[in-house]
């Protein structure tokens, strides 16, 4: 199937999101999908499968012109869209999400299990997929929630893909398998737009990359003919030069020590000390249990043995609200559930943190409060329209700065950072990265978790690694390789 | 450019904003125009002043039932909770408590009440449907038991406790008077202190709310103590009014108040809410009753009325 979006132009009130883009798919080809956050590129892709329309503009298909009134029609003529921010029923099963909404009846209305599972069997099998089928959705990890979606695609024949950001919760091992997923659906002349901000994938899996910004495509080039400098300078306007900041290795006091800290099956016996001005990296593959650590320390879950000392002083923390008050921040992996509170003004999701700045005896200084959260807004780079406006409007990279102005907003002494770069994009994780440093220098102390090495790598002066829950390793930052992590997070020594 | 966009953006979100905060207003007015025109007698002074004292009860209820249903929970044992705590304010001033400390008692015991809501729903982790489903029978057969089932009457109570529902300062009933100023110290609390913040971030996403170090349960069993204390207000003006406590007093005053919410644009949901639309709620609903009687309309078409209304209230909300 060929598909061709002609001159696309769409404006959400005011703000005029597209201005004229233009983007070729032709059959069996990756399309990577470049653009900054909030340029528009789910937005486009919104527009294909008939959940926005375009103001002006059209779309063709095999030449024809056509127009889907909505993502179902889309999808029974075989376009797809696994979205940024999956959409699950999280308590049914696995073979009852993928045939929701066109489950297989009888002339009665019976539904015919055994017909959908032979024809999900048949799709698994393709794919390389071992899920069952009767597991609730819920309790598969985010990787496997995302091939379960892909598998659904294929069920109606899919014959364009669109992924938006698929890997950015997926462990390594989940990667390598969706690449090889794409690889044989390229095979079948499946046709591929991939959205991410992950450059190296770009390069990995893509044939050929278009460049959105500032509501237009401004470039589209076979792969093999550009390079990770022009892509970026084309997404961002400029050069970007040094990537990472550079890094002090001056540190402070110890502030945070933590002794043997044990919650089982997911984590035992975890012990290290967190000095004040440190970047602290925790690496480790998806699942090894750093997040749950994470989670141990700030109060969400409650640990079985172990110790936290503050300043020197064993401090007892039961909820959040103790380890607020303590001086301690924690941005949560999971923005949409933990981090945001979606139909809240950017304003509200801001300020939640930080009452204190702005309120006196609990009446809230509205002005105070604006001119605070506008301070945040604008250092964070957020792209909004205004900060009244719901944070479910913003683009997915501008909703995680939104979580992290948060947290800068609360003024931790102590910042826990659970994969702080989710989603963002090239241009916004230097501002994130130099904004650590800047922290740092201050005398904050930062725990960053993350499964992109390169970025832990880039950023920290001391990177843990975590293996099936136990620390396996430390590394200073002249023995730190991309080996060595590796190593020591599948369990090497 | 960009600024331009954005000021355009905002005065759109503005005007919105005001067709949400105006809806039920108009409605209001709509409705009064109506009754007006089909009787006269409705806008005449005292019988305004006497709507609004009828009012009074449901607003009151209302009030703390719109910080209930901006958490996501729903509080339907107000209606016992009144009935309680009159019975016992009643109670304690046939023995010769002051009627004044009586009041306080009675308040703190409708706050109580409402503590024991909110502990069951947040330590319990009951669900606030259930909880207060489980309260509303078990205050009502406490109601019973301490009344034995007959009304008490004849308390007296003397000049203070008559005057809290039946007095009148500058010509406004008490009743108004009071509701007036709850209305004022809640909209302040739930529009101007971090209080209300935290109930509004409580509704909209309880686990992050939680994460960002609101201590939410703490924050949802005030929510139910406000609930719990508003009732027992608006019972101890019920009692005063009659000059006796009765034992089914309050049955089926949880509708009128969650109607009263609901016409007034809170969400069901949480999250979302205003505490002015609950007071234009509780006119509309009170203007019905108010109206439909000076009509003549017999009782049961009145009911069917009262439904109707709050279909095509909710209606307009969505259509916004
Ligand atoms: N439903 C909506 N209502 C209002 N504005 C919207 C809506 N959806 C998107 N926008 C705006 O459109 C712009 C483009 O958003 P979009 O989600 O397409 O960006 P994106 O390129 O996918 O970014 P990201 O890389 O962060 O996912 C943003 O400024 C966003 O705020
Ligand atoms: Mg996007």
């Amino acid at each position: 199937m060929q598909v061709e979006l002609r001159e696309i132009t769409k404006a959400f009130g005011a703000n005029q999101v597209l201005k004229g883009v233009n983007l070729t798919l032709e059959p069996g080809e990756v399309h990577a999908l470049m653009g900054e956050n909030g340029a528009g590129k789910s937005t486009l892709m919104n527009i294909l499968t008939g959940l926005h329309k375009q103001d002006d503009g059209t779309v063709h298909i095999n030449g024809k012109q056509t127009q889907y009134a909505n993502p179902k029609e889309a999808e029974e003529n075989g376009v797809s869209f696994i979205h940024q921010e999956m959409i699950t029923w999280p308590d049914m099963t696995v073979l009852e999400n993928m045939f929701m909404g066109k489950e297989k009846k009888n002339k009665f209305g019976w539904v015919q299990t055994k017909e959908m599972k032979k024809e999900a069997e048949r799709v698994f099998e393709e794919l390389g997929i071992d899920i069952a089928f009767d597991r609730t959705m819920k309790t598969l990890s985010v990787g496997q929630q995302q091939l379960v979606e892909i598998a659904k695609t294929l069920l109606n024949d899919a014959e364009v893909i669109i992924m938006d950001e698929p890997t950015a919760a997926l462990t390594d091992r989940e990667i390598r398998l969706l690449f090889k997923i794409i690889r044989q659906l390229q095979k079948k002349d499946v046709s591929l737009v991939y959205i991410s901000h992950r450059m190296e994938e770009i390069f990995e899996i893509s044939n050929r990359v278009t460049v959105m910004r500032d509501g237009v495509s401004i470039s589209t080039k076979a792969t093999k003919d550009t390079n990770y400098d022009e892509i970026v300078r084309q997404m961002v306007g400029r050069d970007l030069e040094d990537y990472y900041p550079e890094m002090t290795n001056e540190k402070g006091d110890v502030v945070l020590e933590v002794n043997h800290l044990t919650h089982l099956p997911h984590y035992e016996n975890i012990s290290f000390k967190l000095h004040s001005g440190e970047i602290l990296g925790f690496s480790g593959l998806m699942g090894a249990g750093r997040t749950e650590i994470m989670r141990g320390i700030f109060g969400i879950d409650p640990f079985e043995d172990g110790e936290i000392l503050l300043d020197g002083e064993r401090i007892d923390i039961k909820t959040p609200h103790d380890a607020v008050k303590k001086g301690i921040g924690f941005l949560t992996e999971n923005r949409k559930e933990e981090g945001l509170i979606l139909d809240f003004p950017v304003k509200d999701n801001i300020s939640i943190t930080a009452f204190e700045e702005f309120s006196n005896n609990g009446w809230i200084d509205t002005k105070e409060e604006k001119e605070f959260v506008e301070l945040l807004v604008k250092r964070l780079t957020v792209k909004t329209a205004g900060i009244d406006l719901p944070v479910s409007s913003l683009s997915g990279g501008n909703q995680q700065k939104v979580v992290l102005a948060k947290w800068i907003g609360a003024g931790s002494r102590i910042l826990i950072l659970d994969e702080p770069t989710r989603g963002v994009d090239v241009g916004a994780k230097r501002e994130i990265y130099n904004l650590m440093k800047e922290l740092a220098e201050r005398g904050v102390a930062i725990i960053m978790v993350s499964s992109d090495l390169p970025e832990v790598m880039g950023v920290s002066n001391r990177v843990l690694v975590v293996h099936e829950g136990s620390i396996s390793g430390e590394l200073n930052q002249n023995d730190l390789t991309e080996e060595r992590i590796m190593t020591l997070a599948t369990g090497g020594k | 450019m960009e600024t331009k966009n954005t000021a355009i953006i905002k005065k759109k979100e503005r005007r919105s904003e005001l067709y949400r905060k105006l809806g039920p207003l108009v409605a209001l007015i709509v409705l009064m125009a109506i009754v007006t025109i089909m009787n006269v007698n409705f806008i005449q002074p005292a019988n305004l002043l006497n709507l609004l004292r009828q009012v009074s009860v449901n607003a009151l209820i209302a009030f703390g039932m719109t910080f209930v249903i901006i958490t996501g929970g729903i509080d339907l044992s107000v209606g016992s909770t009144l009935a309680l705590s009159s019975a016992l304010t009643a109670g304690i001033i046939a023995v010769g408590v002051p009627p004044v400390l009586a009041i306080a008692a009675g308040l703190l015991m409708g706050a109580f009440l409402g503590m024991i809501n909110g502990l069951l729903i947040t330590k319990g982790n009951v669900a606030p449907f259930i909880g207060t489903l489980a309260t509303m029978t078990i205050y009502r057969g406490l109601t019973l038991v301490y009344t034995q089932g007959n009304p008490i009457t004849g308390f007296g109570g003397g000049f203070a406790f008559q005057f809290f529902g039946r007095g009148y300062l500058f010509g406004i009933p008490f009743p108004v008077i009071i509701t007036t100023i709850a209305f004022g110290i809640l909209f302040i609390v739930l529009h101007k202190m971090t209080f209300g913040r935290k109930t509004f971030a409580i509704g909209g996403n309880e686990q992050a709310a939680y994460i960002a170090g609101i201590k939410s349960d703490r924050v949802k069993t005030m929510v139910y103590a406000i609930s719990g204390m508003m009732s027992a207000l608006a019972g101890l003006i019920l009692t005063s009014r009659l000059n006796s406590a009765q034992p089914t007093a309050g049955t089926a005053y949880e509708l009128d108040a969650i109607a009263a919410v609901v016409i007034g644009g809170t969400s069901l949901a949480g999250g979302k809410g205003r505490i002015v639309g609950t007071l234009i709620g509780a006119l509309i609903i009170g203007t019905l009753n108010n109206g439909l009687n000076l009509l003549g309309v017999s009782s049961f078409y009145q009911q069917v009325v009262r439904g109707v209304v709050i279909i095509i209230a909710v209606l307009l909300d969505r259509k916004k």
